[in-house]
């Protein structure tokens, strides 16, 4: 008996810390990250980080505010593109389609969509919208991101009004609302946090993506003037200024990325904030 | 399966040979009842036995799903309101119903309210807030709710939420109460109050109640319907049907020898 009870002790430790160590590479490799990313970072931020061109390599200052506005421009319109669709999908899933077939042939593209390579996204719109218009463009790189966002926004869409209790359907029913009041005045709202969630999530995630902008946007010196020209983007410039060998360059490189990395983080800290205020109220 | 003992009482709603069908299967047979207007009727039975389908006909809950269907006569003052040509919507502004889970819509209690009556119609503010004093003074839920009312509905305790749902039915003046064991979330003391309301309620309004609580029909109701795997066994007096039933199924049920 006592030997055996040693026994569980020992494998207890072991396991204890085995789990711990696993746990504390994780972590200790994010701070790496984030430490480094912002000591050499915040050196690169100042104000003309967010207000100038970038200079050639070698010249005093320089920033890189077109490709920060051009980021913001993408992603903004990729977000005015996959919101309406996958809101609308969503609540044709969870509402109407439910388990008809086509119902379920949309879940599984949509899950399949969510899990695709977002290099294989921009070489699809390389193909369909960068070919066929002759030019990279800020639209191109807008929907390319836009089609990321898509399946997250869908699916987010469904799970949140499926967690609205039928009961609250029928209520509001059996006051004589019609379905689509119903809908927009109800349910809606009922699945309104977890639903700004899910988008804000997906919105911080294809802000971050480089691939995809590669085939697209690609890059650009210059301000924008025109969602029909290449766009300037954070991520595709930081992904030319590292490889450059100009040690000004990597500078601003260090800048693009703390300034993605902080963005993603206070965006996903803010959301987790707001969901975790919204079920203890 | 007689309504002798109510007849004397004018009917709101006839029931008559009322079928109903989850697809293929029947699951409601031949039911056949007068509600009486201005009063509590109460159905019991057990589990599955059809209760809660027969109660969601009366304002066409069912046609919100794929496959569910019902045959037969359901006359609402006279006119069939199993007829397609019948709108829903008008029919659940005469037919109201609470729900065993407490629904409070994620606004503030005020909206909560007034929420029905837009759909109604009644845009004028003034008119909005006299009614809605009136649905919730009409709920017994006015004097705790009077200083909040730009709170949200979710944030009242259990039992008055469902309070709110009764003022929020109320609020559009329907002419029936549907009740689908409206205390089986509750504790003791909402339970209590919930059932002084139906008591006050029947003044003005027809009211159903489906309940699984024996004591509580007995309590509430005027005449009591006993269902049996989708047949209504025996419909009368709540004294008779507590004291002297005549089917020895009722009397099984009502003693607790089965179900």
């Amino acid at each position: 008996m006592a030997s055996n009870r040693q026994r569980r002790i020992a494998i207890n430790s072991i396991v204890m810390v085995a789990s711990t160590a696993a746990a504390m590479l994780g972590i200790i490799m994010l701070a790496w990250i984030l430490i480094d990313v912002a000591i050499k970072g915040l050196a690169a931020i100042n104000w003309s980080f967010f207000t100038e061109l970038p200079s050639p390599p070698g010249m005093e200052g320089g920033g890189l505010g077109n490709a920060i506005l051009g980021t913001f421009i993408m992603t903004a319109a990729a977000a005015l593109m996959a919101i309406p669709a996958g809101v609308l999908a969503g609540t044709y899933l969870a509402e109407f389609g439910k388990t008809h077939p086509f119902a379920n042939i949309v879940r599984s593209l949509s899950d399949i969509l969510v899990s695709a390579p977002s290099i294989v996204i921009g070489v699809f719109i390389y193909l369909v919208i960068v070919k066929t218009m002759g030019n990279f463009s800020g639209f191109a790189g807008a929907a390319a991101l836009a089609i990321i966002m898509l399946p997250v926004v869908v699916r987010t869409t469904e799970e949140m009004l499926r967690l609205v209790p039928n009961e609250m359907r029928e209520a509001a029913l059996a006051l004589g609302s019609p379905y689509w009041r119903m809908m927009l005045s109800v349910i809606f709202r009922a699945a309104k946090a977890g639903m700004i969630t899910g988008i804000m999530l997906a919105i911080a995630r294809v802000a971050g993506e480089t691939a995809p902008l590669l085939f697209t946007a690609l890059n650009s010196p210059y301000w924008s003037h025109s969602l029909n020209e290449p766009m300037a983007n954070l991520t595709v410039t930081l992904f030319n200024y590292a490889m450059s060998p100009y040690d000004d360059w990597h500078t601003l490189a260090w800048g693009a990325a703390f300034l993605i990395t902080i963005s993603v983080l206070v965006v996903t800290i803010i959301m987790r904030y707001v969901v975790r205020t919204r079920r203890t109220q | 399966m007689s309504d002798s003992n109510v007849a004397e009482n004018e009917v709101t709603i006839s029931v008559r040979n009322l079928n109903f069908y989850y697809g293929d299967k029947q699951v409601l047979f031949d039911n056949t009842l007068d509600i009486a207007k201005n009063k509590v009727t109460a159905f019991i039975g057990p589990s599955g036995c059809g209760k809660s389908t027969h109660i969601r006909c009366y304002n066409r809950m069912f046609s919100l799903y794929k496959g569910h269907r019902a045959e037969g006569e359901l006359l609402l003052d006279g006119e069939n309101i199993l007829d397609p040509s019948v709108p829903a919507l008008n029919l659940r502004h005469r037919v109201g119903m609470i729900f065993q889970k407490p629904t409070p819509f994620p606004m503030s209690i005020f909206d909560n309210i007034a929420y029905g009556m837009k759909l109604h119609g009644i845009k004028d503010k003034a008119e909005t807030e006299d009614r809605v004093e009136k649905a919730l003074r009409g709920a017994a839920l006015w004097d705790e709710v009077k200083d909040m009312l730009k709170k949200p509905g979710t944030a009242l305790s259990g039992g008055q939420q469902q309070r709110l749902c009764i003022a929020r039915a109320i609020a559009v003046e329907p002419e029936v109460i549907l009740m689908d064991e409206p205390c089986s979330a509750l504790d003791p003391i909402a339970t209590t109050k919930i059932e002084e309301l139906i008591d006050e309620l029947k003044q003005q309004y027809t009211i159903v109640i489906v309940t699984h609580n024996m004591q509580q029909a007995a309590r509430v109701s005027d005449s009591t319907v006993f269902f049996y795997m989708g047949k209504i066994i025996e419909a009368g007096n709540t004294d008779e049907i507590f004291t002297m039933p005549k089917n020895q199924q009722t009397e099984d049920y009502i003693t607790g020898r089965f179900g």
